[in-house]
């Protein structure tokens, strides 16, 4: 059973052939956006690479780099094809080109739904990345006269302030972690002894956050220290304040805005997929109706185009079939082999 | 003698106003980006107006976009002009036309350098509206339960976080003013009491500045009270604290990014004003050059006489139109008199 059989006759064969042709040059110029939209996604990526704990997350980027340039080399072929495909005389050539030429084409067009589906499946992957990328900026905030983590204070300040976040899950994740360096506490003081002796690591805890927290849309100045001491501050409660530094945390600032992108970039890259998927269909379709052709003496007959020449189940056993016979080969002679191994003992 | 005069037959004339007309397509171009430079130009102006003196002049984006626009017109119609020239029956209809449209390109040409110029020059009067502006601003910075000002302290804690920059001249400014709303200030307290009184208007000033002068560079967490008090912080100088907070005033960053800005368009206009200043010399080549016969050999030429004589006859066109009302005055004088 035929899958998709259509009648052509030689006006709708050139219509297609036409058609087809202008639908490739849009395809390659979507094969081109691809391309960019994948280095955009990378490059956004690696601006706060600083903040990941591991690269996974880049596989998404990478994959539709990789589909971008194999559309465009796909499209540029498909083109040629068609051009060719309503001359008799030149049509022959591409025939043993074909097979490959579509078993890449599908290869490449899954990918690019693969990276689509990718951008969504690996959303826990980067949260959880970022947890512990976050996590350990904010614990070496302070270390800005160790070599190699000296700019995690300014990675750490620029970040908040850029999305508008506080913490890794919250504010309060600043409490829990010594932000500011020994070098500007002063260890004669009671103060700071105090607070030293009152935990177990012997750490300098405040209830204060950096300044790189506070919202500039406050209407009063940034309270950044005593932050649960009500009294320390005049008409300050601490419970029903909203304003003054940033509440939310920024594993979930980041998050939301690479999904948001990836969401973006998911739509257009949807998009490149149908338009990718219908120019295969129809160089398909074209090829299968100009074979017909290929021979006879009136070039303009009527001929039919087709998807595949049996269904579906009946293709893919053909493509298996030489697989498993190569597996079963081995089989059945380890079969033969058994049996006569005993006999002759 | 006329000036530059050269022979063209068909094939150079041809090719010359191929030229001209892919030039004039450029010059399209260019027209555009001085329309969209204009655009940018007075958006930057308008999304700062609050800190400017509320009297900022529009006047240089309002004529880079009319310069803009009518430098897309003229090169479209220069272009259609050519296009047309090599086909005698289409040129004729525009032959009349086209000395006047030649004289409207060099008026176009000077009306360019004058932007340019302008754009150069624009960077006095915009110092002065700044440093009135932002003097204001930080004056308002407290009064965020004042209609028409609670938006005040958010635009200038943005405009620092973003320029890097802190206070008008630099950060002291924010001693001599009070920048903490009376809301939040409890007049119970000593400490309180005593600032006010401490100076003629009562004003509760201190030496401090707000969170967002601070630099995220700084090794060490921001210090932004007292800070003129080396002994209220551990192991702090402040004459030789560098990177605590932004050294750079407000004034010199907003003025440097518009002048950069202002530079830019200017040099984009002067190219654009020197690219139409060559098509002008083309077209009058190629469009002079064209007989009535489309085959033969024509000459082309820039002006028709020498320089000094095409100024000598200018003057002399003007003098006649005097003379010509004292002449008739002169003539009626004696037949009044006789």
């Amino acid at each position: 059973m035929v899958v998709m059989k259509m009648k052509f006759p030689f006006q709708k064969r050139v219509k297609l052939a036409q058609g087809l042709w202008l639908l490739s040059w849009l395809a390659t110029v979507a094969g081109a956006l691809t391309f960019t939209l994948g280095c955009i996604l990378k490059t956004e990526l690696r601006r706060r690479a600083e903040v990941m704990d591991n690269t996974e997350i880049h596989a998404v980027p990478n994959t539709l780099m990789i589909v971008g340039l194999a559309s465009l080399g796909i499209n540029y072929f498909a083109g040629r094809i068609c051009q060719d495909a309503l001359d008799a005389t030149r049509f022959p050539r591409w025939k043993n080109v074909l097979k490959p030429y579509y078993g890449a084409a599908c290869f490449f067009t899954a990918l690019m739904l693969l990276a689509v589906i990718m951008s969504y499946a690996m959303k826990g992957n980067l949260e959880a990345s970022l947890k512990i990328g976050l996590k350990n900026g904010i614990r070496f905030y302070k270390d800005t006269d160790t070599p190699g983590r000296c700019f995690q204070k300014q990675t750490i300040d620029r970040l908040q302030m850029d999305f508008q976040c506080c913490g890794n899950t919250d504010f309060k994740d600043w409490f829990e972690v010594q932000w500011i360096s020994n070098r500007y506490l002063d260890f004669s003081s009671k103060e700071v002894k105090d607070r030293v002796k009152s935990n177990v690591d012997g750490r300098y805890l405040v209830d204060g956050v950096p300044f790189s927290c506070c919202n500039p849309s406050s209407p009063r100045p940034c309270i950044q220290y005593q932050l649960t001491n009500d009294t320390a501050h005049y008409n300050y409660e601490h419970r029903t304040e909203e304003l003054n530094i940033y509440v939310r945390g920024c594993r979930e600032a980041l998050v939301n805005y690479y999904m948001g992108l990836m969401n973006t970039i998911g739509i257009g890259v949807l998009s490149v997929f149908m338009l990718q998927s219908s120019v295969l269909v129809s160089l398909r379709l074209l090829q299968t109706s100009m074979e017909a052709v290929v021979g006879q003496e009136n070039v303009e007959v009527e001929t039919e185009g087709y998807l595949l020449e049996k269904s579906v189940k009946e293709t893919v056993m053909e493509y298996v079939d030489p697989v498993l016979k190569f597996l079963m080969l081995n089989q059945v002679a380890d079969g033969e082999a058994a049996p006569s191994a005993p006999k002759g003992a | 003698m006329a000036l530059m005069k050269m022979k063209f037959d068909l094939k150079k004339r041809v090719k010359l106003a191929q030229f001209v007309w892919f030039m004039y397509w450029f010059s399209v171009m260019a027209g555009v980006l001085v329309l969209s430079m204009g655009l940018f130009f007075k958006i930057e102006l308008r999304k700062r107006s609050e800190l400017m003196d509320n009297n900022e002049s529009h006047f240089l984006p309002n004529l880079l976009i009319l310069v803009g626009l009518l430098a897309c017109g003229i090169n479209a119609f220069g272009g259609k002009v050519c296009y047309d020239s090599l086909d005698p029956t289409k040129f004729a209809k525009w032959k009349p036309m086209l000395k006047p449209f030649l004289m409207a390109c060099v008026g176009f040409n000077v009306l360019l350098f004058l932007t340019a110029l302008l754009c150069f020059l624009m960077r006095i009067p915009l110092q002065f509206t700044l440093a009135e502006g932002l003097k204001n601003g930080m004056k308002f910075y407290k009064d965020t339960d004042t209609p028409g000002r609670c938006y005040m302290k958010r635009t200038l804690d943005l405009m620092q976080m973003e320029f890097r920059c802190c206070g008008n001249n630099n950060y002291r400014d924010w001693f001599e003013i009070q920048w903490v709303s009376n809301r939040y200030l409890d007049f119970s307290a000593k400490s309180v009491k005593d600032r006010i009184g401490s100076n003629v208007d009562g004003q509760y000033l201190m030496d401090g500045v707000p969170f967002s002068c601070c630099n995220p560079s700084s090794p060490r967490p921001c210090i932004q009270g007292q800070m003129t008090n080396n002994t209220a912080h551990y192991s702090y100088d402040h004459y030789t604290e560098e990177l605590n907070v932004w050294k750079q005033g407000c004034r010199e960053a907003l003025l440097s990014y518009y002048g950069g800005l202002m530079n830019t368009i200017g040099a984009l206009v002067l190219l654009v004003a020197v690219m139409i200043g060559l098509q002008y010399v083309n077209t009058s080549q190629s469009t002079l050059a064209n007989p009535e016969d489309p085959e033969s050999e024509s000459e082309g030429w820039i002006l028709e006489k020498t320089m000094k004589e095409t100024f000598t006859d200018l003057m002399a066109t003007m003098k006649s139109m005097g003379k010509g009302n004292q002449v008739q005055e002169g003539g009626a004088e004696v037949a009044t008199v006789s």
